[in-house]
């Protein structure tokens, strides 16, 4: 099937042809008529040696002579016991020659591959391993990325219980040999992983470990830096490098010390109260066990907590908490004071803060707030308001740097000097540039106040986009995120983009705050947990395509998402969570004009057995809808309690599918900026 | 960019159907239930199911049905094995005659195959491979019969063969080959469980199979190939990372394979054809959105009306 010229190189003799087929006909349906007949003289199994030798890919002949073999051996142990261990020894030797044949045929046959494993795997003689060795190092030699022959091994050295330490030697001559050789680097790296993880003797200091694979992989580098191998396992030492082994709380809301006015004239709209905790990786076990409520009026069993995270999924990055009726708790003058511990992942961790009921009146607007259309018109301020004073994304950072991080940043360090060198020497790789920006990244997340290096990453993915164009959306991506982390790294930064909203009556924290990040060519959204406090939110004119990181702000009100290039109704699974999300704007995206669907198995549904057929798409279906056409926008539409939505612009919308949607929204008040009756 | 020669290649798919004496047929002869599938659903996404009579087909899967089993084998008589009894039942979801089937008997064999530790074995004689768990469950999926396996066990189980460059083996510790990252990616997305897989280290795996030539290979430093067009992309899609490759480029490449002389399509430009091939370009075409095909489901891989139609219709 793979590697044969189109124009046969000489023309074949069609007699001769005629009588390859018919051989092989007759030795197939002999085969077949044995296996059928449980035949399994020697005359017979002679016949599949004679297939298996042609077309060792045919398996129901590997299965015969799994049978045969059986079926033989066990006609050996009925009669004779003296002659029984050379009979089985030879007819092991004769499985394991046909094999042989096979792979000299095809040594990529999983059948061939396989039929060793089973004869060898009953353990009824001890193996050659000398000569199975051999026969490793031979085919290994003729082709060192054959993955059948690397299973094989590992197979053949957990038979013999070869230590982990040997069989790192044998990657690392392999390496010596030549370089270029994924598969040798793949095994080193998951061994190296088991040796450091077991704290193996002679690799309890990973430090030292780490630095001998960097000085390793570097030779490799320099010695063929077009070979992608290398490049793949410095990414991976990155990784050991920078991502701590523990994981840690990165944000929270409300942050630490914070102050909450809660508008005493919206104090009714106020039901649920979210708490929300951000870690660095996922974790599990937040729960009424390991968080405790110091306060006088709330208790721990008055919140329940829950990862935020796709499908079942029982680990999470965030975790949401939510203190219900909490508006009676603000009944007094003193306020409310909570104080919070979360006692996973090895370290305790504090949040307190207060909510005030604040009498100040807002201009007139009763009701629910949406009586009016809500208008995307919050003025950008310079005003340094309550929630960017307490905003230090680096207090929590800084704590952590204090554990000896020292040895990873030098090891950074180090490796940014030289890959700067190589960089100078080499204009157009775009592996260097690349790993310089990963190395450099990877700096500033560790190194408490670490703005040292974004204009630097920025230039670096400019300059990829234009090395490396086929890639250049995998470039895009990375820098949208660079940006993000740069404009949410500080106050200062953060400031330009913030503003009050003064149409302000749907939400009872105050003040509403606006983050306005449209126009910046944004491909995907980051650093969310610097954003938790965020209750309007402008993503429009932007390129985006995925919402993931939205589920985090639990506080959301508002949402501009219109002039996107979102493609789907499934790609809006992150804000079905937004349980307070009231206002969302997708106008002018291309939700309609994609047949393909690339976040049709990120979103909960039926196809992936992560939600039922709901009573809504029963009900539609009873009402002679077709759900198979609509089921996406069903499933998101019918979790949110939208009261203003906007979908003009997207091929999607016509007439059908605005009645649709108004009788799945049924609190919905406002549709492409006319009234719902 | 030259056009796909959708009748040259519908010809070329009912050639090989009638073809089976000569040596290369006979060759694949073991496999026919495989090839079935991948002419059929060519067929179908090029909008030619037509030329087929449903019966005809629906008769010859029945009868490469093992009895006792239940499970299929790749032609008649041949041992039943999971890998053709997915290609049967994906065939006959194609056809939508699931009812010719006793949907309890296959799915029974099918689960029988699950292991202790959640892993899948082929067959009865053991062989273990992530292959195996993407294709036994794909397969209860399509006979909503899931809930005869133990789905988090066999969910542990593909997650033990993740790498640590974010692809996955055919067992613990097997090196990262798109083929067996598609078999894990898409038996993850057909149970909801997609969160395990890291997306941006993995996706930047997968985008880095792009060649200069715009097709893709396998894994590192190996030759292009068609067939690629499809692991590789079916995986980026499901993971949503699919922007990340040049796909101007890539059509231009499978386009390239095309023998518009007798029709079909070939792993390498000028290689000889086959129906494998012709099955993995045309539906890398329809993933991205190749016009005048239909979509095509990339966890399912059958066309996207017919998926909706086992699960959305009652």
């Amino acid at each position: 099937m793979h590697g044969r010229p189109r124009k046969a190189t000489k023309q074949e003799d069609p007699a001769a042809a005629a009588a390859k087929s018919a051989r092989l006909r007759e030795l197939q349906s002999q085969l077949l008529h044995f296996h059928h007949n449980r035949i399994y003289t020697k005359e017979a199994v002679s016949v599949s040696s004679k297939l298996l030798e042609i077309n060792p890919e045919i398996y129901t002949g590997w299965n015969y002579r799994k049978l045969a073999f059986q079926h033989n051996l066990k006609e050996v142990s009925d009669t004779d016991t003296d002659t029984d261990t050379e009979t089985i020894k030879s007819a092991i030797e004769d499985e394991l020659r046909m094999v042989e044949v096979a792979l000299r045929r095809n040594p990529k046959s999983y059948g061939a591959w396989y039929h060793r494993k089973w004869i060898l795997g009953q353990k009824l003689v001890l193996a050659n391993f000398d000569h199975e060795f051999r026969l490793l190092d031979m085919l290994l030699k003729a082709d060192a990325r054959n993955f059948h022959g690397w299973n094989y091994r590992r197979f053949i050295a957990r038979l013999k219980d070869v230590s982990e330490e040997e069989e790192l030697k044998f990657t690392m001559d392999m390496i010596n040999t030549n370089f270029s050789n994924y598969s040798a680097w793949h095994n080193r790296s998951m061994l190296l992983s088991k040796l450091l993880r077991k704290k193996a003797k002679g690799f309890h200091e990973e430090e030292s470990i780490l630095s001998d694979e960097f000085e390793l992989v570097r030779q490799a580098l320099f010695t063929d830096p077009s070979d992608q191998s290398g490049w793949f396992y410095h990414l991976w030492l990155l990784d050991q490098t920078s991502t701590p082994h523990k994981p840690h709380l990165v944000s929270s809301w409300p942050s630490d010390k914070l102050n909450i006015e809660i508008s005493a004239q919206f104090k009714e709209k106020c039901e649920r109260f979210p708490i929300i905790f951000c870690f660095n990786q996922q974790v599990d076990g937040v729960n009424l066990a390991t968080v405790t409520i110091n306060s006088k009026l709330v208790s721990s069993e008055h919140i329940t907590w829950k990862p935020l995270s796709a499908n079942n999924s029982r680990k999470s990055k965030i975790w949401v908490g939510f203190l219900e009726n909490f508006n009676k708790y603000c009944d007094n003058s003193e306020g409310l004071s909570v104080e919070i511990s979360v006692h996973c992942c090895e370290s305790i961790v504090h949040s307190e803060f207060v909510m005030k009921l604040s009498h100040m009146d807002h201009q007139g607007k009763n009701g629910d707030g949406f009586e009016e259309l809500f208008l995307w018109d919050c003025p950008k301020s310079q005003e340094i308001n309550p929630y960017l004073v307490s905003y230090d994304p680096w207090r929590l950072r800084v704590e952590r740097v204090e554990e000896d991080a020292k040895w990873h940043l030098d090891t950074l360090s180090a490796e940014i000097a030289l890959f700067k060198e190589m960089s100078e020497c080499d204009e157009d790789s775009k592996f260097v540039k690349l790993t310089l920006t990963r190395l450099l990244g990877a700096h500033n997340s560790i190194k408490s106040g670490g703005s040292a290096y974004f204009e630097e990453i920025l230039k670096l993915y400019d300059d990829l986009i234009k090395l490396d164009a086929p890639h250049y959306r995998y470039y895009r991506d990375e820098r949208s995120l660079v940006l993000l982390d740069q404009m949410t790294s500080s106050k200062d930064s953060l400031v330009e983009y913030c503003s009050r909203c003064e149409n302000s009556s749907f939400s009872c924290i105050n003040p509403q705050l606006c983050i306005n990040f449209s126009g910046l060519n944004l491909t995907r959204i980051g650093f969310v947990e610097r954003l938790l406090w965020v209750q309007i939110l402008d993503l429009s004119h932007n390129n985006l395509t995925s919402l993931l990181g939205l589920e985090a702000l639990q506080l959301l009100v508002c949402l501009n998402l219109s002039h996107n290039q979102i493609m789907s109704f499934t790609a809006l699974e992150p804000i079905k969570s937004l349980q307070s999300l009231k206002v969302l704007d997708l106008s002018f995206n291309e939700i309609g004009s994609h047949p393909v669907d690339t976040t049709r198995y990120l979103c909960s549904s039926p196809l992936s057995h992560s939600c039922n057929v709901t009573e809504t798409m029963e009900e539609l279906a009873r009402e002679n809808i077709k759900i198979g056409d609509f089921w996406e926008a069903i499933l998101l539409f019918e979790s949110l309690q939208l009261a203003q939505l906007d979908m003009q612009g997207n091929p999607v919308t016509n007439e059908r599918f605005r009645v649709l949607v108004e009788k799945v929204i049924p609190c919905l008040k406002w549709l492409d900026g006319k009234p719902v009756r | 960019m030259g056009e796909l020669a959708v009748e040259k290649h519908a010809q070329y798919i009912l050639s090989v159907e009638k073809r089976k004496d000569d040596f290369e047929s006979l060759v694949m002869e073991h496999l026919r239930l495989n090839g079935a599938y991948w002419g059929l659903t060519t067929l179908d996404i090029m909008h030619k199911l037509g030329s087929v009579n449903p019966d005809e087909v629906v008769t010859w899967i029945l009868s490469c049905q093992d009895k006792e089993s239940g499970g299929f084998g790749g032609n008649v008589g041949h041992d039943p094995h999971v890998l053709y009894t997915l290609s049967a039942v994906q065939v006959l979801a194609l056809l939508d005659r699931l009812d010719a089937v006793d949907v309890d008997k296959v799915s029974d064999y099918v689960a029988g195959l699950q292991k202790e530790d959640g892993s899948f074995a082929g067959d009865i004689w053991g062989e273990i491979d992530t292959r195996f768990s993407y294709v036994a469950i794909c397969c209860l999926s399509l006979l909503h019969r899931l809930n005869k396996i133990n789905v988090e066990k066999a969910v542990d189980y593909i997650v033990s063969c993740k790498n640590l460059d974010g692809g996955f083996g055919s067992i613990p510790g097997g090196e990262s080959h798109a083929g067996q990252i598609f078999c894990c990616v898409g038996a993850l997305a057909i149970t909801g469980s997609l969160h395990h897989i890291d997306r941006d280290l993995l996706g930047w795996w997968l985008c880095e199979r792009q060649c200069k030539d715009g097709g893709l290979n396998g894994r590192p430093e190996k030759l292009t190939d068609v067939c690629y067009s499809w692991w590789v992309l079916t995986s980026l899609i499901m993971i949503d990372r699919v922007h990340w490759i040049d796909k101007n480029k890539l059509s231009k490449f499978i386009l390239n394979c095309q023998d518009l002389e007798k029709g079909g399509i070939s792993d390498r430009p000028d290689n000889a054809v086959d129906v494998f091939h012709t099955y993995f370009g045309v539906a890398g075409l329809s993933l991205m959105e190749y016009p005048g095909l239909k979509p095509i489901d990339p966890a399912y891989a059958l066309p996207v009306d017919v998926v909706n139609r086992i699960f959305f219709q009652k």
